[in-house]
């Protein structure tokens, strides 16, 4: 079932864009899915990733710029002269089809007689050979979200586009979804771009991660380049949890760039900071929580030379079995979080004991101080578990 | 106290049977009726059983006639109905236009206003128009008042309708046209079949409004009230039975398919 590898499944968006009256939904994208892989657009609702996608599906027509799949320009094309397919959100199974019909519709549309073989064979591949003839209501969230599926892959579309797929099952499911999506599109090989809200399900699944904010694509890369080196508050916040602590730039040494925050001094690699760095111009340095190690201050000289240190009181400590999770107080920052592993715990640490926190300068990013340092918090729900995981 | 329990066990189905017993009784007097041999010209009061009547249901001047007229007039007022209230109704729900709200409240007119009323007003337009009463001007005032119900049965089942339903159609390669046939019309099936069999009744007996603008043409209920005043043929309860029952074979023929289909598809 492999497609050739001709580029024609790539998706280029250039310079697309869509307005609606005097609301800008998209601001003018360029975007390039390369064949075969697996994209995520990621954002908070109202971002303009499922407009985006509609877009790629025909169902939205773009205010300026281009589609393309491959070669073909499909901007003007409708929704049914592209080969392309969508999985929609809760579903849109026809509820006065049965299973069968509801898979076999794209395949009668383009007026393929002999249909049973293909359906039956779709309808193994995702384990629903026994429901062919029930309808859509007599399934049950994950069975349903299957038969989307199948009724769009059986087109051997040249790229699959899913809008918050997983969006109405359970946590449990969801999990169990995400692994069995990615088999299929290991499988088939075809290009799958993916909407969803949940930075979690975006990095489990896709190659690529497309992190939208507000109409524009904040950053694009691998999720763990995402997630070790965000560009953005947004995707700092967005992505997982960090700290981010205001500072001044001091001097530059080598490859470095040595920060004063508080009283004390952080050491930043220049290559990891995204904003301009003249000598007293503010930074934002960012640390991941799970990144921090966490000395008891009476301990203090144990800590090695080279690493960045701030001190602290324990604010709050909670126990959530792998780990444990302290905010601590900070001259610099009034709520750092770190995350513990709990390999072997130090009874000093409890609320009320001072600390010293210090983790490896390779580890800090740099932001531009000009942003909100809140960017991204809300509607971000599941990011402690995602980083404590 | 036994009987006091077995009542109250049973109170629902009691109160289920008295009712179902409040609508029938009724249809089984005109039905039992239809039965009679009466001696003078009205049939109020129980003879003997005999079933000339339904050996030559035609047998009274005019009766057929005017019912054929009936059926014809229901007929072609449930099409025109269906047609334009469906249109109405896909118009509400999906477009948003100029005065969709005061349509939206003005189609609902011909069920809130009196029918005498609208009655009086229709014949005041017809006779200013200059028309000419009779078929066409009752076909005419029976689509404009069975199109609230219709407007009203389709338009509640095209909004809980999914609109990306339609949306997977066109992405799964059907044209606009086939999308319309093979999605959109199946879904809204049963409101519009709600519709037009509401609209089948109402025209079908409709009395008040028909009167005011037949002109000399006489329809089955006109014609009815009209006997009641000279003598009733038994051949009017012929017909209402027949009616009835043709109507219960209806319902039950669409549920038997219904649990047939059920059966097969478990």
């Amino acid at each position: 079932m492999k497609t050739t590898p001709d580029n024609s499944g790539d998706v280029r968006l250039s310079g697309i864009s869509k307005t609606y009256g005097s609301f800008t939904a998209v601001h003018p994208l360029d975007l390039t899915v390369p064949e075969g892989s697996f994209f995520a657009l990621l954002g908070a609702s109202g971002c303009g990733k499922t407009t985006t996608l509609r877009m790629i599906a025909g169902l939205e027509e773009p205010t300026t710029g281009t589609v393309r799949l491959g070669e073909q320009d499909v901007t003007h094309l409708p929704p049914y002269k592209r080969p392309v397919n969508t999985v929609f959100q809760s579903y849109a199974l026809f509820p006065h089809l049965d299973i069968f019909e509801n898979v076999a519709f794209g395949l009668r549309r383009r007026g393929i007689k002999s249909v049973k073989k293909q359906v039956e064979d779709m309808l193994e591949l995702v384990q629903l050979g026994e429901q062919a003839r029930k309808k859509p209501h007599q399934l049950s969230g994950g069975q349903q979200q299957r038969v989307a599926v199948a009724r769009a892959l059986i087109n051997h579309p040249k790229v699959l586009l899913l809008d918050e797929p997983l969006g109405a099952l359970d946590l449990k499911l969801r999990r169990q979804m995400q692994l069995e999506l990615k088999r299929i599109q290991t499988e088939v090989g075809i290009t799958f771009v993916h909407v969803t809200h949940d930075q979690e399900e975006a990095m489990t699944m896709a190659d690529t991660v497309a992190v939208m904010n507000g109409g524009r694509v904040e950053q694009l890369g691998s999720p763990a380049d995402l997630y070790e080196n965000p560009r953005s508050t947004f995707v700092a916040n967005f992505l997982g949890t960090s700290n981010l602590i205001e500072a001044e730039v001091d001097t530059k040494n080598g490859d470095d760039i040595v920060l004063k925050a508080g009283g004390g001094k952080l050491v930043l690699p220049e290559a990891r900071c995204s904003a301009p760095t003249t000598a007293g111009g503010k930074v934002l340095v960012g640390i991941r929580p799970e990144k921090i190690s966490l000395t008891h201050a009476d301990d203090a000289g144990e800590i090695p030379d080279g690493r960045n240190r701030l001190t602290g009181t324990i604010a709050d400590a909670s126990f959530i079995g792998v780990s444990t999770q302290y905010v601590i107080d900070s001259p610099v920052c009034d709520e750092l979080a770190v995350y513990v592993q709990n390999v072997e715990r130090d009874g000093r640490l409890v609320p009320g004991a001072d600390v010293v926190l210090h983790w490896s300068p390779a580890h800090t990013f740099g932001l531009d101080a000009a942003q909100s340092l809140l960017a991204g918090t809300v509607g971000s729900a599941g990011t402690e578990e995602e980083a404590a995981a | 106290m036994p009987f006091v329990t077995w009542l109250k066990r049973h109170l629902v189905v009691i109160a289920g049977l008295l009712t179902l017993a409040y609508l029938l009784l009724p249809n089984v007097i005109v039905t039992v009726f239809s039965f009679n041999k009466p001696k003078g010209r009205f049939n109020y009061e129980w003879q003997r059983f005999s079933t000339h009547a339904w050996k030559d249901p035609c047998g009274v001047a005019d009766m057929c006639g005017s019912l054929s007229i009936s059926l014809q007039i229901a007929v072609w007022a449930t099409v025109g109905a269906t047609i334009l209230g469906t249109m109405i109704s896909f118009a509400l729900v999906r477009y948003r236009f100029r005065a969709r709200g005061a349509v939206n409240s003005l189609i609902f007119l011909p069920m809130a206003m009196p029918e005498v009323v609208m009655a009086a007003s229709l014949l005041t337009l017809f006779l200013n128009m200059g028309a000419q009463l009779g078929f066409f001007t009752i076909l005419i005032a029976h689509i404009m008042f069975c199109l609230s119900f219709v407007v009203t049965a389709v338009k509640a089942r095209v909004m809980s309708m999914d609109p990306r339903l339609e949306e997977a159609a066109r992405d799964l390669y059907a044209g606009p046209v086939q999308t319309f046939l093979r999605v959109t019309l199946p879904i809204a099936a049963p409101g519009i079949a709600a519709g037009a069999l509401l609209s089948f009744a109402l025209s079908f007996d409709d009395f008040i409004i028909t009167n005011f603008n037949a002109g000399s043409t006489v329809t089955f209920p006109m014609f009815v009230w009209g006997s009641a005043q000279r003598g009733t043929p038994v051949q009017i309860n012929v017909i209402g039975t027949a009616m009835f029952l043709i109507a219960v074979l209806f319902v039950l023929t669409s549920m038997v398919v219904g649990n047939r289909r059920n059966k097969q598809k478990a």
